[in-house]
């Protein structure tokens, strides 16, 4: 086992290109639990947290890219936190201060879990994951990005340089339920975006399916019959149908964490609370 | 198993690391290797705290980093706190105000308040415990703890 430490992206690749099964070491808040307490012993590993690039965030034209290694703690607050107020949400419930300040959004995407707290976010927000690679540099939907629990369509040797997100006018939110308030890793979460300007809705739910799930048929509910454009919120039976689609989209299990009929119910309540919550 | 040689700078000296396992985690290289024992292990995957150190201006669990990716990194430890071995105000306050019982917390939060009031010298009360969330104690109930922020935060703004 070697520990590599590229200065740049275009040290990265070459180290990807000599050694594409290595392992990626983002914030370690993951690996290192793997490492520690689950026996993973990787032969190679590179870690990531010495690329400058890869550590920035910018705004060009009505998009927000975020580099792969922007901490959780820089997304919480502070104008990444106005742009893109989901996710700051999102941010605002991994972990501890300790955990947010090494944890990143790349590593949420490298890991893959339905868990993921930023990952409803990308889902909703239908980003777009920018990947580099010894075979050169693509780019991939959220929704072709995460194929199921803990697996993506990175290729050998790639791995995620930025993710990109439009900065929306309206309304949006995340909202996740666990054991208890904080330091928690979800049992349902959902991240809800109201365009007000287009009136349009997305709604995506975490830790209730082997994927991140897209809620088209409750989205398309409401938008055929309410205009989200207005001011005024649906009233309470259109909300309440729109939870029970919500719930009926979700295809959780029973596990140590939860049961599949709690994480069915939860959804809804979450997803009717954000709702309520875009009419302020 | 693969070993490896490397150098780390913790509170501002050079530990030159021998024949380490090199997925060993930066709280195992501290405590085993370069004799620094005051981060403490307790859950190894970042729940409780008790292994705060500061690695280039950020508190992080140093339990969930890797060692060997860090050579490049200022690291700062409980240890490194206190002028010439001396406790620091902070440590002076936990003492006086009870916020010490079973101690093995202890070197962890101390990180965490030394950092927080870096970064803000006049946090508040709600501040100093969204500060604190990630280190766990299971001995004082927190009131004493919080209650030696504050009376450092006094002395420190008279």
């Amino acid at each position: 086992m070697s520990v590599a430490t590229p200065r740049d992206l275009a040290e990265l690749r070459a180290f990807r290109g000599e050694h594409p099964e290595s392992t990626l070491l983002a914030g370690g808040t993951d690996l290192m639990v793997e490492i520690n307490l689950h026996g993973r012993r990787p032969n190679h590993v590179v870690s990531l947290g010495g690329i400058a690039e890869l550590r920035r965030w910018t705004v060009v034209g009505e998009r927000l890219r975020i580099g792969s290694m922007v901490p959780w703690a820089e997304m919480e607050r502070g104008d990444l936190a106005r742009l893109a107020p989901a996710l700051a949400e999102a941010a605002r419930t991994v972990g501890s201060p300790q955990i947010r300040a090494a944890g990143t959004l790349g590593g949420n995407l490298g890991t893959c879990s339905p868990a993921g707290d930023g990952l409803p976010v990308l889902a909703a927000l239908e980003a777009t994951i920018e990947i580099d690679g010894p075979d050169g540099a693509r780019s991939t939907s959220f929704a072709d990005f995460m194929t199921g629990v803990k697996r993506n369509s990175l290729r050998t040797g790639e791995y995620v340089v930025a993710v990109d997100l439009p900065i929306v006018d309206g309304w949006q939110g995340y909202a996740k339920v666990g054991t208890r308030n904080a330091m928690v890793i979800a049992t349902a979460s959902v991240c809800l975006v109201r365009d007000s300007r287009n009136g349009t809705l997305a709604v995506a739910l975490g830790a209730v399916g082997p994927t991140i799930i897209r809620c088209h048929d409750a989205e398309r509910f409401l938008v055929e019959r309410h205009d989200l454009r207005d001011s005024t919120p649906p009233n309470d039976e259109l909300v309440s149908e729109f939870g029970r689609l919500i719930a009926g989209a979700s295809r959780p299990i029973d596990d140590h964490r939860s049961s599949a009929d709690y994480r069915r119910h939860a959804v809804g309540v979450l997803a009717r609370r954000l709702l309520e919550r875009s009419y302020p | 198993m693969i070993t490896s040689s490397y150098t780390l700078s913790v509170n501002g000296r050079r530990h030159e690391i021998d024949d380490s396992w090199i997925g060993e985690s930066l709280l195992y290289v501290l405590r085993e290797r370069a004799g620094l024992p005051g981060a403490k292990g307790a859950c190894e995957q970042g729940e409780c705290g008790s292994c705060t150190v500061v690695i280039d201006g950020r508190a992080v669990c140093s339990c969930l980093v890797m060692a060997a990716s860090v050579t490049d990194s200022e690291i700062t430890t409980v240890e490194g706190l206190g002028p010439d071995g001396a406790l620091s105000d902070v440590q002076r306050a936990f003492l006086d105000e009870g916020g010490v019982q079973c101690g093995f917390c202890t070197p962890g939060f101390i990180v965490a308040v030394h950092h927080l009031l870096e970064r803000d010298p006049q946090p508040s009360d709600h501040d100093v415990r969204e500060a604190l969330s990630g280190n766990i104690c299971r001995c004082t109930g927190y009131g004493r703890i919080l209650e030696a922020v504050h009376n450092v935060v006094r002395r420190r703004n008279s």
